[in-house]
C-alpha cells in the first residue's frame, strides 16, 4: 500500500484532473520528490542535482480563486490567488504531492502568499537581491543558493556534488538552447507556428519530468517544422501583424488574449515574458571554476519587473523587436500587479521611441472584459 | 452607376446606419435604439434599407460597434475605433486631431493624423464616464438624459465622489433624499463624467490642439463646454458626428468594393 493519499474530494474531480494526480502519486510512490516552484527566478539546477523534480505550480485558472479569497484580500494579482487557491483546495495535483514549495522574494504579493502558504506546506524562500547593479548583488544570491543547497540537502538527504550540478546546469541549458531555438522559427515571415499553439506546447513541456525526453521532443519538432516549412507548409498565412507579447506571465489569459490577437489579423512572433524569450536567452557557464556563482550569474541576468532598476529588460525588448522584425508590442498585465504595471510607462516610452506602436492590457482571469479586450486589441492590429 | 456603401454601427445603446456614395457623399443616415437583441436590430436596419431602395446583399458593407457580430450581411467587421478616426476624418478633416467618442458602454478618445489612428484609449470595464452612467443617473433623476445636461448648465456645487455606477447612484438618491436642487445634481453628475474623459484625454499623447466629440453625446451643448472647459481647449462637434462610427465603416466599405473589384479583374 502506498503512503501517498489522494485528497478526499477526488472522485468528485474531472478525468484529465484524476489522471494529474495519479501521475504525480505515481512519482511520489516510486520514491521520487517533487518541489513545486512559481518563478523563472527558481534555481532548478539545485533541485535537479538533488534528484527533486521542480514543477511550475504557477496557478492559471480562475477556479480555486473563491478559495484563495477567503483568506486573501480581493484586490489581488489573480495568478497568486489562483496558486493559493489552489493550494488550499487540494486541487491541484502537483501542489498536493509536492514534498517542498520553493518561492522567492519577489513581488510583495507573493512573498506574503508564501508566508501563508508555509502554514500548509514545507515552503522554502530564496532571498532575490533586486538591485543587480549593487557590486554584491551576486555574491549575495550565490550565498543565497548555498543556503538553498544545504537545505535541500538535508530535507532530501543527499548530497548535491559539483559534478552533479554542472551535469544539470548542462542539461538545463540545453533545454532552454532547444526551447531558444524552437521559438526563434518564429523568425521566418510568415511565421511557422501560431503563438497560442507555440505557447501551449512550451507550457506543456513544463508538467513531464523527463527532461532528456522533452530535449528530444523540442528539438525533433523544431527540425519538423523547419522541413515542413523548407517544402512550402505556411500554417499562418502572410501578411499577419507580428506582435511582441511582454509584461505579466500569461498562461490564465491566453485564450482572451493571445487567440484574439491570432482571430484579428495578427500573430504573435515572439514572448518576451515568462515562457517565452526572456527566461532561455541566458545560459550558465558550466565551465566556470565556482558553478554554484555561475548559476548565481545566470538567473540575476532575468529582466523582470521586480528589479529595480529593470535594464535587463531595456536591452533586451529592443534586440528582440529588431530580430523578430515586430510590427506591434502587446503589454499583458495582471490586475494589481504593481511591478509591472508601473513599469509600463517606461515600456511605452521605449516602445515610442523605436517607432512601433504599443497596447497595454489590464486584465484578469474572469471572463467579464473580453467584449472591450477584443475590441482593444482588433482596433490596435487595425491601426497598424 | 454609383456605388453605394453601408456602414451599420451596433453599439450597446443605438444602432446606427450610414449610406455613402461613391465613397464621398453621405446620402442616408438613420438612428435607432439598439434594444436587447443586437440581431433584431440588424434585421431592421436590413429592412429599412430594402425600404430606402438599397440591397444590402450587393452593396459592400461593414459593421461595427459592440454588435458588429451580429449583421450577417456585412462582409466585414471593424472596430468603432477605427471607425470613428475615420468617419471623423471625413467629418471634420484629416488633419491631426484628438476624438473623443463618449458611446453607451464605452469611452474613447482616439488620437488620429492623416485620418489614420494613431493611438487610442478605452475606459475599463467599469462604466463610470460612458453613456450608461449617464442613462442611469438620468433615470434616477426622472429626466432623459438631454434634459439632464440642460439642467446641468444651471446648476453647481454638488460633485459626485463615487466612480462606481452603482454607489454613484446611490450617491445620487441620498442627494436626492436631502432635498439637493435636480440643477446641482445634474451639476455633479456631468462634472464627473467630465472629469472622467478628461483623466483619459490626459493619458494620450494628442497632436495639436484640435479635438472633436463624436458619438451620442454630442448633441448637448453643455457637455461640449463642459469638456471645452476641463481640457482647456475648444471641443467642437459635427450635427453628423453620432453617426461618425457608422459613416466611417460605410467609407471602409467602399474601400472593399474597390479592392474585390481589382481582384476580380
Ligand atoms: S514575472 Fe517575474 S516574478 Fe513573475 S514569474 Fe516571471 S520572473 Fe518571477
Ligand atoms: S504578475 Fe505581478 S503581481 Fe502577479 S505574481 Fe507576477 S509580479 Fe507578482
Amino acid at each position: 500500500m502506498s503512503e501517498y493519499q489522494l485528497p478526499a474530494q477526488f472522485e468528485e474531480f474531472s478525468q484529465a484532473r484524476k489522471e494529474g494526480f495519479l501521475r504525480a502519486k505515481a512519482i511520489k510512490d516510486s520514491g521520487g520528490h517533487i518541489a513545486g516552484t512559481f518563478c523563472t527566478f527558481t534555481p532548478c539546477e539545485l533541485m535537479d542535482a538533488a534528484g527533486v523534480h521542480p514543477v511550475s505550480l504557477c496557478g492559471m485558472s480562475p477556479e480555486p480563486i473563491p478559495a484563495a479569497e477567503k483568506d486573501l484580500p480581493k484586490n489581488l494579482c489573480p495568478l497568486i490567488k489562483s496558486s493559493y487557491g489552489f493550494a488550499v483546495s487540494d486541487t491541484c495535483p502537483y501542489t498536493y504531492f509536492s514534498d517542498l514549495i520553493v518561492g522567492e522574494t519577489t513581488c510583495d504579493g507573493k512573498k506574503k502568499m508564501y508566508e501563508l502558504l508555509g502554514r500548509m506546506k514545507d515552503v522554502y524562500i530564496l532571498q532575490l537581491p533586486q538591485g543587480i547593479d549593487r557590486s554584491y548583488a551576486l555574491e549575495m544570491w550565490t550565498k543565497e543558493l548555498h543556503r538553498f543547497k544545504a537545505a535541500l540537502e538535508e530535507k532530501f538527504n543527499v548530497t548535491i556534488t559539483d559534478q552533479a550540478l554542472r551535469e544539470a546546469a548542462e542539461l538545463r541549458n540545453q533545454l532552454r538552447q532547444a526551447r531558444t531555438a524552437l521559438m526563434e522559427l518564429q523568425k521566418l515571415d510568415p511565421p511557422p507556428f501560431t503563438g497560442l499553439g507555440l505557447y501551449k506546447l512550451l507550457d506543456g513541456l513544463g508538467f513531464s519530468f523527463d527532461l532528456h525526453s522533452n530535449l528530444k521532443k523540442l528539438t525533433d519538432l523544431t527540425a519538423q517544422l523547419q522541413a515542413d516549412y523548407a517544402a512550402g507548409a505556411r500554417p499562418v498565412p502572410p501578411g499577419q501583424k507580428r506582435i511582441l507579447v511582454t509584461g505579466c506571465p500569461i498562461g490564465g489569459v491566453l485564450e482572451k488574449t493571445v487567440k484574439v490577437v491570432e482571430e484579428n489579423g495578427g500573430v504573435v512572433v515572439c514572448f518576451e515574458n515568462c515562457g517565452g524569450i526572456k527566461p532561455t536567452r541566458y545560459l550558465v557557464d558550466t565551465q566556470a571554476e565556482d558553478i554554484m556563482s555561475a548559476i548565481a550569474q545566470r538567473y540575476l541576468n532575468i529582466g523582470c519587473a521586480v528589479m529595480t532598476p529593470n535594464s535587463q529588460r531595456m536591452e533586451l525588448l529592443p534586440q528582440l523587436v529588431e530580430e523578430f522584425r515586430v510590427d506591434g508590442i502587446l503589454e499583458i498585465e495582471l490586475q494589481t500587479c504593481h511591478p509591472y504595471t508601473v513599469e509600463r510607462y517606461e515600456i511605452k516610452k521605449l516602445a515610442h521611441d523605436m517607432g512601433v506602436p504599443f497596447l497595454a492590457l489590464d486584465t484578469d482571469y474572469s471572463q467579464s472584459d473580453v467584449g472591450q479586450l477584443t475590441t482593444r486589441i482588433a482596433a490596435f492590429i487595425e491601426m497598424l | 452607376m454609383p456605388v453605394y456603401s453601408i456602414g451599420v454601427d451596433i453599439g450597446s445603446t443605438c444602432a446606427k446606419l450610414a449610406v455613402v456614395e461613391d465613397g464621398r457623399t453621405l446620402v442616408h443616415q438613420m438612428v435607432m435604439p439598439t434594444g436587447w437583441s443586437s440581431a433584431e436590430t440588424a434585421q431592421a436596419i436590413y429592412d429599412q434599407l430594402e425600404r430606402q431602395g438599397y440591397c444590402p446583399d450587393s452593396s459592400p458593407c461593414v459593421a461595427t460597434g459592440y454588435g458588429r457580430l451580429n449583421v450577417p450581411y456585412a462582409q466585414k467587421t471593424v472596430t468603432e475605433i477605427t471607425c470613428h478616426a475615420k468617419g471623423a476624418a471625413f467629418l471634420f478633416g484629416t488633419e491631426a486631431c484628438a476624438i473623443i467618442d463618449i458611446g453607451g458602454q464605452d469611452t474613447k478618445v482616439i488620437a488620429m493624423a492623416d485620418g489614420v489612428v494613431q493611438d487610442f484609449l478605452m475606459n475599463d470595464k467599469c462604466s463610470a464616464g460612458t453613456g450608461r452612467f449617464l442613462e442611469i443617473m438620468a433615470n434616477t433623476l426622472c429626466v432623459d438624459p438631454g434634459t439632464l445636461c440642460e439642467l446641468a448648465r444651471r446648476g453647481s456645487g454638488v460633485s459626485i465622489s463615487s466612480m462606481c455606477t452603482v454607489f454613484a447612484e446611490s450617491e445620487v438618491i441620498s442627494l436626492i433624499g436631502s432635498g439637493t436642487a435636480k440643477e446641482d445634481i445634474a451639476y455633479g453628475i456631468v462634472e464627473s463624467i467630465v472629469n472622467k474623459v478628461a483623466s483619459q484625454y490626459g493619458k494620450l499623447s494628442v497632436p495639436g490642439d484640435r479635438c472633436y466629440l463624436t458619438g451620442g453625446l454630442c448633441e448637448s451643448p453643455y457637455i461640449l463646454e463642459s469638456l471645452s472647459r476641463t481640457l482647456g481647449l475648444t471641443v467642437t462637434s459635427h450635427p453628423l458626428a453620432r453617426y461618425a462610427g457608422a459613416i466611417g465603416a460605410a467609407l471602409t466599405a467602399h474601400g472593399l468594393a474597390r479592392s474585390e473589384r481589382r481582384t476580380s479583374v
